[in-house]
């Protein structure tokens, strides 16, 4: 006689502390394999695409930044973007370095960030994740000085930045940028060849070169799996042609690489800083003085960016008054998200939290 | 999967957090030691200069939350009278766009950032509350002539030794213990 057995549904969230916000995954097991992964998301949602519709082109700026909180200055700047190619506003030179020097800072800690949580859902309890605090720290500190609040910059404004960096600010930079090099290396050292890591992380989670690009993924997670796209390459934006630097992708797609790409990533994000410290003109106006209440003309526009998680795009619909028609936000963490049921399925429930964390997603920016 | 010599990437991790036990601390005990703020922090409580403002209303149509209320008559001159200046902390998102969009330098972000309430009417700033006073000071945020008389702020970026991670340190005998210190 047969065994009469029915599969066993295990809710992971939305209250957990490896889900890395209000995500929640309706995972079907057998014993402790997994057969199906369903993620339910919308435990966050605020409408801010709504929002923005009744704010105008400037007070939409607070809310992105409620989008991608990690690294919340690149939302201001996709959305900057896109109402500039609007209205047809053109930015100052100090601006624009301004705006990669901030963007890049966003970029290590964002990663810093991700690296350590998905070290400490690796199970290397808080060291790690406590190291790189301590550096992006030091970020939010520079952040602070420039723009007064720690989390939810609101600092770049349509036209350039809404006021100039302080004296102090620039010395401040140069010291950290010198000796971040040093720091990556620790951290190459605390965990690149940590054996309990590797086994815990080579080989797991492959997502495939191809499904990768059908499924839309970008950022470190479509370059880990071996395809060299990065937006500040394909389609500079801003002034990212004037700097050399390179694109570090992957090889099998694994977690190992995704965290890997990252490391090598932050690397590349030092080397954009030096080169915007030595290029940036000492005096100059920060902000082509755009009215505060401006109607750009109506019409339609598209500005993306690479996000620290992946391709961040803004699409901005004018009527000819001071609010716009419609906003879309096209979330890099959305797409990548996506790609987790697929790497899932065949691995234990204890590499579904090493999986999840190694995408690397903010629930502010899936949900809206 | 298979190593050369089993161990040796964690003695190496092992021998970085190792340097760390020796190297000084950068935390701070909170209560009773603080950090200084930056000069240009967007703090809780705005801080209004009434014989500054004008009763113009642009704080109020910059709030994207529809926050501020403003009530004004006509007086002399054609002047306007600020009779009702009203905001509600708790609903505040502390932007700066009112701070930023005023014309007078009539308002100005606060310094405090300890500002829990027991009761949700108290978040509520009426125009007395929100007048200058010894623990009500304005920060630098677009407002340059408030940059000299503010501490520097401290940074981690520089270790104690360089001048970084200056605190305000209570005197001891002011100092608590336990939840609430």
């Amino acid at each position: 006689m047969p065994i009469k057995t029915e599969p066993f549904y295990l809710n992971l969230g939305p209250q957990h502390p490896s889900t890395h916000g209000v995500f929640r995954l309706r995972v079907q097991l057998d014993g402790e394999v997994i057969v199906d992964v369903e993620p339910i998301i919308g435990y966050l949602h605020r409408g801010i695409e709504k929002l923005a519709e009744t704010r105008t082109y400037t007070q939409v700026i607070p809310l992105t930044d409620r989008l991608d909180y990690v690294a919340s200055m690149t939302n201001n700047l996709a959305y900057c973007l896109a109402v500039e190619k609007l209205a047809g506003i053109k930015v100052p030179e100090r601006a624009e370095y301004l705006r990669i020097i901030f963007s890049e800072l966003m970029r290590l800690a964002n990663h810093f960030l991700a690296i350590g949580a998905f070290l400490n859902d690796c199970g290397a309890l808080a060291t790690p994740l406590i190291y790189m605090w301590r550096e992006r720290e030091k970020i939010v500190d520079l952040c602070e000085m420039t723009c007064g609040q720690r989390l939810l910059f609101n600092y770049m404004r349509v036209g350039g930045m809404s006021q100039d960096v302080p004296v102090e600010f620039m010395p401040a930079l140069k010291k950290f940028v010198a000796e971040m090099p040093k720091f990556i290396g620790e951290y190459e050292q605390l965990i690149k060849q940590n054996e309990i890591f590797l086994a815990r992380t080579k080989g797991v989670g492959i997502l495939p070169r191809e499904m990768a690009i059908d499924i839309g993924a970008s950022g470190p997670v479509l370059r880990a799996s071996g395809v060299n796209w990065d937006i500040r390459k394909k389609d500079p934006y801003s002034i990212y042609d004037r700097f050399d630097f390179e694109v570090p992708t992957g090889d099998v797609g694994d977690c190992y690489d995704r965290f890997w790409v990252r490391m090598r990533e932050m690397r590349q994000s030092v080397r954009i800083l030096e080169q915007a410290i030595g290029q940036i003109p000492a005096k100059g106006t920060v902000w082509a003085d755009v009215p505060q209440f401006f109607r750009p003309p109506a019409g339609e526009a598209y500005g993306h960016i690479e996000a620290p998680k992946g391709n961040l795009g803004f699409y901005v619909v004018g009527d000819g008054s001071i609010a716009p028609y419609r906003v879309h936000i096209f979330p890099p963490s959305l797409m990548n998200v996506t790609a987790l049921r697929d790497m899932a399925i065949g691995w234990k429930v204890a590499d579904l939290i090493i999986i999840f964390g190694s995408i690397d997603v903010v629930l502010g920016e899936i949900d809206r | 999967m298979k190593f050369e010599r089993y161990g040796m990437g964690i003695a190496k991790g092992m021998a970085l957090t190792l340097k760390h036990l020796f190297r000084p601390p950068l935390t701070v005990q909170y209560p009773n030691e603080k950090l200084v703020r930056s000069k240009r922090i967007r703090g809780n409580e705005l801080v209004w200069f009434p014989d500054r403002c004008t009763g113009c209303g642009t704080c109020t149509k910059a709030c994207l939350q529809g926050n501020i209320i403003l009530v004004t008559h006509h007086g002399e001159e054609n002047k306007f009278i600020v009779d009702k200046f009203e905001l509600d902390s708790g609903r505040c998102i502390f932007c700066g766009l009112c701070v930023e969009s005023c014309p007078y330098d009539a308002l100005a972000m606060g310094l405090e950032y300890e500002c829990a309430k027991y009761r949700r009417g108290d978040t509520i700033l009426d125009k007395e509350k929100l007048k200058l006073s010894d623990k009500h000071q304005p920060s630098a945020y677009f407002r340059p002539q408030f940059y000299a008389q503010l501490p520097e702020q401290s940074l981690l970026i520089y270790d104690r030794k360089e001048g970084g991670q200056k605190l305000t340190l209570f005197p001891l005998s002011k100092r608590k213990r336990g939840p609430g210190a």
